[in-house]
């Protein structure tokens, strides 16, 4: 067995690896290697563990980690790359679980951790420790299972507001607080199970008022709060391993909120009131709709503007993956840049159901990621753009977010498609986007129609050319 | 800590009461450590290309299960009890989030290709 020193050094080397992991990620060549430098780093503290003194469990630990790595590793080739955000946020529910298991566990043997004196009794430092790892840990289980069942569809993605919510929710943070502090004055079990059902409670009541729309945001948020509830964990043990790798996830996982919340022009705070996207909002702008004149046009006409356009743009959204049309589109681009167009993808960070998830299903499609550029690369090249092609997205493209300042999404960063010389929008009807709102883009004069199913429309397109 | 010769005062104030005022808690070190590797985190994270996004939330999502370190700390004693069998459910749990989410964030920047 290692000594103590030699412990620490090997989960230092460990710590190391991981930041070589995130560090990779800053671009596709060096992410490989990186991921591997992570799974090195988990490996290396793995082992450590294992030989520290005290483990003698051996047979059940070996188990319990093969079960885990057959059910994780049959998920992980199997899971469609659509299905992501509820992937992760079940992956995210099962680190909350363990982190509340861990905590109990403590709490029952305290000494087996070294965190009590011969008695039994907890050190108070430790109480707090475990009282923070606990309560984030039981929230990041329950409202991500909420999260889950949102995305998965198991759950109602419309907001659930109640009169009195805000209120009910101030009230049991505080009972949870109270509670967790009588833990840590006079170690009550009593205390604990209440500050702990309690938490569990909140979880869900937390995430249930927020709606589908910002479920990327959540997802990223609970993201961090994983990492919090690991690093919370790593006070209690007293370990730098756990503090490090869970002060990464979280730092990450804030970034990444405050990323989303940038790009659909929310506060972070507006997102957790939640009620977002809900009917009231979508009831007043419907009234217009039908109304206003729309250019409609064949697949045909669509092709003959992409095969006779110098540079295209196209603008994926969810509705494209939701059709799965990712394929055809590849192909697509393919014959046209075979006859000389210059073809290029344009993603808003918000496309998709997570940060990123639009990137990963056009990856999945072959489409090379050279040509797939951020919002903020491509918006100066919309007005040298002969064609826009909008392919089931809709609020990222909406100009109100520019010019029209009673609009929820007034200030929201868009793709300025209305500068390219033609815009081609490919989508089932009029309906409204998430937002609820009515989109200006539509009755432009540039702009044509094609109401289709995102899938049909490419594959007519793709045989109208050949 | 103090070069030798101008912290006598310290060490004298240390030896007048006891070495342990002379050493940092361990707390204090532990948070020392947290609020580096947040600043590393912070930027670090902000390096990562949108692009791969996704991979950076599955990846951390396994890393988030270093956990495990707590779990097998937990189920280590040979003697079945509650701690111990609640301690061997979340080792299971955590190594189906760090196999699963290592594989699938591998699966995932395996599919990144350039032009050609």
């Amino acid at each position: 067995m290692l000594s103590a020193n030699m412990t620490e050094l090997a989960y230092l080397v460990a710590s190391i690896l991981v930041i070589l992991a995130l560090k990779g990620l800053s671009s596709p060549e060096t992410s490989r290697r990186g991921n591997m430098f992570g799974m090195l780093g988990m490996g290396i503290a793995v082992f450590v563990t294992l030989q520290l003194d005290g483990i003698e469990n051996y047979t059940w630990i070996a188990v319990a980690i093969g079960v885990g790595a057959i059910i994780g590793g049959t998920a992980a080739k199997r899971v469609p790359m659509t299905s992501m955000p509820e992937t992760v946020a079940f992956m995210h529910a099962l680190v909350g679980l363990a982190a509340v298991l861990i905590a109990v566990s403590a709490f029952l043997n305290p000494v087996a951790y070294g965190i009590a004196d011969t008695h039994g009794v907890m050190h108070t430092a430790s109480r707090i420790e475990l009282f923070l790892g606990t309560f984030i840990g039981a929230i990041t289980f329950t409202a991500s299972l909420i999260a889950f069942g949102k995305l998965k569809g198991f759950v109602s993605g419309n907001p659930v507001t109640f009169s009195g919510q805000h209120l009910l929710n101030l009230i049991l943070g505080i009972v949870m607080f109270g509670a967790g502090i009588v833990f840590c004055m006079n170690e009550s079990s009593t205390a604990f199970l209440m500050m702990l059902s309690v938490a569990l409670v909140l979880g869900v009541l937390l995430i249930i008022p927020i709606g589908g729309a910002d479920m990327p945001v959540i997802v990223s948020m609970l993201n961090s709060y994983s990492g919090w509830a690991a690093a919370g964990i790593g006070f209690t043990l007293g370990n730098n391993m756990l503090i490090v790798a869970g002060a990464l996830v979280g730092s990450s996982g804030a970034i990444l909120s405050y990323i989303m919340c940038k790009a659909m022009n929310r506060s972070l705070f507006n997102v957790l009131l939640g009620g977002f996207g809900s009917d009231a909002s979508a009831s007043t702008s419907s009234a217009a709709v039908g109304e206003r004149p729309v250019k409609s046009g064949s697949a045909e006409d669509a092709a003959f503007l992409l095969t006779n356009a110098r540079s295209v743009v196209i603008i994926p959204g969810y509705g494209l993956a939701v059709a799965r049309a990712q394929h055809v589109l590849k192909e697509l681009v393919e014959v046209l840049q075979a006859k000389g167009v210059k073809v290029r993808f344009a993603i808003h960070p918000v496309a998709g159901r997570m940060p990123g998830h639009m990137n990963v299903l056009l990856a999945e499609a072959d489409v090379p990621y050279d040509i797939v550029e951020e919002m903020d690369e491509i918006n100066p090249e919309f007005s040298d753009t002969d064609v826009a092609l909008v392919i089931g997205a809709n609020d990222v493209v909406n100009p109100a977010a520019k010019t029209d300042s009673s609009s929820p999404i007034y200030g929201m960063p868009i793709l300025e498609v209305t500068k390219a010389e033609h815009v081609l929008v490919i989508k089932r009807s009029l309906s409204v986007g998430y937002a609820g709102l009515d989109n200006d883009l539509f009755y432009m004069d540039k702009t044509m129609m094609i109401f289709d199913d995102a899938k049909k429309a490419c594959e007519a397109m793709l045989h109208a050319i050949e | 800590m103090c070069s030798y010769g101008n912290c006598d005062l310290a060490a004298h104030a240390a030896s007048t009461t006891e070495i342990a005022n002379n050493t940092a808690d361990p707390i204090v070190m532990s948070f020392t450590v947290f609020i580096l590797a947040i600043f590393v985190g912070y930027h670090v994270v902000w390096n990562v290309t949108p692009a791969l996004h996704t991979p950076l939330m599955s990846v951390t999502n396994s890393l988030s299960s270093i956990v495990i370190v707590g779990a097998i700390i937990a189920s280590g004693p040979v003697e079945m009890n509650l701690a111990t069998v609640l301690g061997l459910v979340a080792v299971g749990l955590a190594s189906v989030n760090i196999f699963g989410g290592f594989m699938v964030t591998q699966r995932m920047l395996a599919m990144f290709k350039k032009r050609g």
